[in-house]
């Protein structure tokens, strides 16, 4: 953004932190290398299950240049830590649980010193049988992932009931029964997880941590080592990414266990890609098990599911994943009857948690897929069918929540209805080249915004006119990528009537910002946007004020803001804004403002078991379309064009909106045909990114991104999230049009090219 | 062993082991934190680099490899305060989110451009398919590079 240009809302401007960036002079965590410091790093125990018997350091700290060699027993407090289940060990002690358990934490002068000492160690673990499949957990007879629960592997089971779905199947004229798969995914964020600490003599820990909740850290360290929290500090600069795999402790509690035993220096501490793929955590794997069915009239009327999510070793928030996957199992639609039931059960694979559009585009697999089996069994078109029962504002929703917020479902079908890629998809797919087939396909999605009931979902902001006249916006919600903090500057300068030169955003420290949640559930903009808007209006009260006094005027009326002054309109006098704070006093330089998100008070009488983060009162919604073309020899499928359009409420800045989806589908696009992290026994058998597969630019097409703009009155200037909705879109698109194109359906995800061959020969058969 | 190279127009003089990396040698002996690591095996693209003009991951090379060679890296593409022109296109397309994959980016579009001033889309996402973002889905990164290309064909032909 040009420094001179007034900023106003709603119109496409750069982003405040691009050209740093852009220079490579941004700082990320990684980027840190402060005087004197050392390296930190973990062995990985590379046993899926098994009883740790001993962990043997003499041979490692004889390496010269070893520090520190811990284990379990060195660790102070409970040596657990997990956002709701404390669960998981900062260091095994009595059992591994999952290959990528740290086992021991060596500090090292240097990293070499540190990788040998690593490999010095001799670990003895007495293999257990491991659990690797969601089936393998339920058996009566299973082995127990964690020793304590006796009850068995399940973390949480649950059901959403609406009305009586078992009954509900006798009115329906087609009914469809599927079995759908989802892969693991790895967030697969570019900078690794990596942080710094340094325990101080007055009794404080420093940390530098490339996370998505500095202000939650703090917790989890205090719990895991019983330290107090109040004397944790942690900064959170830029993030090199995050989607969700840096929400929840990585390095934070490890690098604390280090800081500790060798106050005064600085450690570092970076995981390596393969550590990163092995102990980082994942995206649900998912098992699925549908039966719906529509009336006559095309009415969906009856839903029975059975969602089966594998959150691997550790709680991480499996449950809360999949409670907003049953949230949101029945798709944006309206439906009588709904029997939701769900299990989120432990395992030995690699830990599931938050990942961009948390359990929720497992369920759009399925649903998505549903719709189009139905409609064909109805004779209808999938749009039609798809309009015909999308939620409407007032609606009830599977969940028993009636919609009272913006609902644009509808009018983002329309719109995609319009769109060439659906009206000409008749003569495109008549004109695929020899030994290939195209196909078309629709999806409907919508993803909640917020944490929900029954998890405090607030943010404080905090802006200061600077003595120099320009403004401070001190950030309380980390920005991974999406742009966060370039829009609280672009908000505040509005409200300012500012230059975007005028503007500067500090990122989170814990010292600094005040608690504002963590940068997720595409809550960021929305909760701290809503506080920083009156953050900004009681500042301007007051400049407003103090500049009357200063310009001696009758009415502050007829005061306004404008760049770099306040001005008095009836006579044009100005005072400078440097002026006004040098008559200002600090604390009336700084405004603070709080919001709380509302949560839906008239609570249904279902969703039993779902204990945290049930129901929501918001949601984004989207409308997606995907043109594919199948190559018959190869099996491989070309995604060849992409159209979305989203309901996210009045989009504030176009350049950031269309990045937040063009980011998500891609993603989608990755999940839907190649990305999924393997393992044989619970060991991974993708631990880099020659195996685990993410998209290049020759795999993603160009996406037309457009928007239907709902007013979320409840939103900072009528926005709401859509950072994680357009994940949800690809999957069931592309699935829609590999079945349109072949005539045959892949429940089973991703599409890698030998699953589509033998979906075409199946078809040949 | 004693290197010796230039670094961003500076001649650079250093002790250090042949084996070290030059990504090693460029974020932690220098501290020219701009060049990123995402992957440490050649993957990822983000610690690309120019040496003598040609791209190339720095997390690949050794020292010793360096020895007599000129390197640019992301600090060396502003000039005299003003972005080169592709980083400006990237700022005003929305090529930046989270930005780490950003300057080794910029560094494979910047090398694309030297030798096709006016790549199709198609040479374009080939010139940048060594590089992985995982934010943009590459859309905008592509539009930085073609408006790159328009601006600089309007500078030399002024309509």
């Amino acid at each position: 953004m040009n420094d001179s240009q007034q900023v106003r809302l709603g119109e496409r401007t750069s982003r405040f932190d691009a050209a740093a960036k852009v220079c490579g002079a941004e700082h990320y965590a990684i980027d840190h290398y402060p005087e004197g410091f050392v390296w930190a790093g973990a062995r990985r125990a590379g046993v899926a299950h098994g009883l740790l018997r001993s962990v043997e350091t003499a041979a490692a700290e004889r390496i010269p240049g070893v520090l520190r060699v811990l284990t379990a027993r060195d660790v102070p407090g409970t040596n657990r830590y997990g956002i709701i289940h404390k669960d998981a060990p900062v260091l095994a002690d009595t059992k591994v649980r999952h290959a990528g358990d740290a086992v021991a934490l060596v500090v090292a002068e240097t990293k070499e010193a540190l990788q040998q000492a690593l490999a010095a160690l001799i670990v003895v673990i007495d293999p257990l049988p491991p659990v690797c499949t969601v089936d393998a957990a339920l058996a009566p007879d299973a082995p127990l992932v964690h020793e304590e629960r006796t009850e068995g592997n399940v973390l949480v089971h649950a059901v959403i009931e609406k009305g009586n779905a078992a009954a509900a199947f006798a009115a329906c004229a087609a009914v469809v029964e599927t079995t759908f798969h989802t892969p693991v995914q790895a967030h697969a964020f570019l900078e690794t997880e990596n942080g710094l600490a340094r325990s101080n003599e007055d009794g404080t820990l420093e940390m530098i941590v490339s996370t998505q909740a500095p202000f939650r850290d703090r917790f989890e360290i205090s719990h895991a080592l019983g330290i107090p929290f109040d004397r944790i500090v942690i900064t959170a600069p830029y993030l090199g990414g995050g989607f969700g795999g840096k929400d929840g402790a990585t390095v934070q509690c490890l690098l604390a266990l280090a800081a500790v035993s060798l106050p005064g220096r600085w450690i570092k501490m970076v995981w390596d890609r393969e550590e990163n793929l092995i102990a980082g955590y994942k995206r649900h794997g998912a098992r699925l098990e549908y039966r719906a069915g529509a009336l006559g009239d095309g009415t969906l009327h009856a839903l029975e599911c059975r969602l089966y999510y594998d959150t691997g070793a550790y709680a991480h928030l499996g449950g809360e994943v999949l409670g907003l996957g049953m949230e949101h199992a029945a798709g944006p639609y309206r439906i009588g009857n709904a029997h939701i039931e769900g299990w989120c059960v432990y395992t030995n694979n690699p830990v599931a948690g938050a990942m961009r559009a948390f359990g929720v585009c497992q369920v759009s697999f399925a649903f998505e897929q549903i719709m189009d089996l139905l409609a064909e069994k109805l004779g209808m078109d999938p749009l039609a069918f798809r309009l015909k029962n999308a939620l409407l504002k007032g609606d009830v929703n599977a969940a028993s929540v009636r919609l009272t917020t913006s609902t644009g479902i509808v009018e983002c079908l329309r719109k995609i209805g319009k769109h060439t890629l659906w009206l000409n998809r008749e003569a495109w797919k008549a004109a695929a080249p020899r030994h290939k087939k195209r196909g078309i396909g629709l999806a409907a999605v919508w993803n909640a915004m917020g944490y929900g009931k029954n998890v405090r979902d607030s943010a404080i902001a905090k802006i200061a006119l600077g003595e120099d006249g320009g403004f401070i916006v001190t950030n309380g919600v980390a920005d991974m990528g999406q742009g966060n903090a370039s829009t609280f500057a672009q908000i505040a300068a509005a409200l300012l009537g500012q230059n975007a030169g005028r503007m500067r955003v500090i990122q989170p420290d814990t010292v600094s910002a005040l608690p504002s949640g963590s940068s997720s559930a595409g809550r960021t903009t929305y909760a701290y946007g809503n506080a920083l808007v009156k953050a900004c209006e009681e500042l301007k009260h007051r400049m407003i004020n103090r500049a009357g006094l200063i310009l001696f005027v009758d009415d502050d009326r007829d005061l306004r803001l404008v760049p770099g002054a306040v001005e008095h309109a009836p006579s044009g006098r100005t005072i400078p804004l440097d002026r006004l704070a040098s008559f200002m006093k600090p604390e009336e330089r700084i405004s603070m403002h709080h919001f709380v998100t509302p949560v839906v008070t008239d609570l249904p009488d279902t969703g039993k078991g779902l204990a945290y983060g049930f129901p929501h009162l918001f949601f984004a919604y989207g409308a997606h379309c995907a043109a594919v073309e199948i190559d018959l020899l190869t099996g491989i499928i070309d995604v060849a064009a992409y159209a979305t359009v989203t309901d996210g409420g009045r989009v504030l800045n176009p350049a950031l909106f269309e990045q937040q989806i063009e980011g998500g589908v891609a993603q989608g696009i990755g999940y839907a045909l190649m990305e999924e992290c393997l393992a044989g026994e619970g060991i991974l058998r993708t631990p880099n990114l020659s195996t685990y597969i993410i998209p290049t630019a020759l795999d993603i097409p160009s996406i037309d991104t457009d928007w239907v703009e709902t007013d979320e009155t409840s939103g900072p200037l009528g926005m709401k999230g859509v950072g994680e909705i357009a994940m949800n879109g690809p999957l069931p698109a592309i699935a829609n049009a590999v079945a349109d194109a072949l005539g045959t359906r892949i429940c089973h995800a991703p599409f890698r090219p030998e699953r589509i061959l033998a979906a075409i020969r199946e078809s040949m058969l | 062993m004693k290197i010796s190279f230039t670094l961003n127009g500076a001649e650079i003089r250093m002790e250090t082991a042949p084996d070290r990396r030059v990504v090693d040698i460029l974020r932690e002996d220098l501290g020219l934190t701009g060049t990123k690591e995402g992957c440490g095996t050649g993957e990822c693209g983000a610690c690309t680099i120019l040496l003598d003009g040609v791209t190339k991951l720095s997390c690949l090379m050794l020292a010793a490899q360096i020895d007599g060679r000129e390197i640019t890296t992301i600090e060396g593409m502003a000039k005299s305060g003003e972005l080169h022109p592709l980083q400006e296109a990237f700022v005003e397309s929305g090529a930046v989110q989270c930005g780490f994959c950003t300057p080794g980016m910029v560094m494979a579009g910047a090398a694309l451009l030297e030798q096709n001033s006016a790549p199709s889309d198609n040479a374009i996402r080939t010139a940048l398919s060594g590089n992985l973002c995982r934010c943009t889905g590459y859309q905008k990164i592509v539009d930085g590079v073609k408006q790159c290309c328009r601006k600089e064909h309007e500078k030399k032909e002024p309509s």
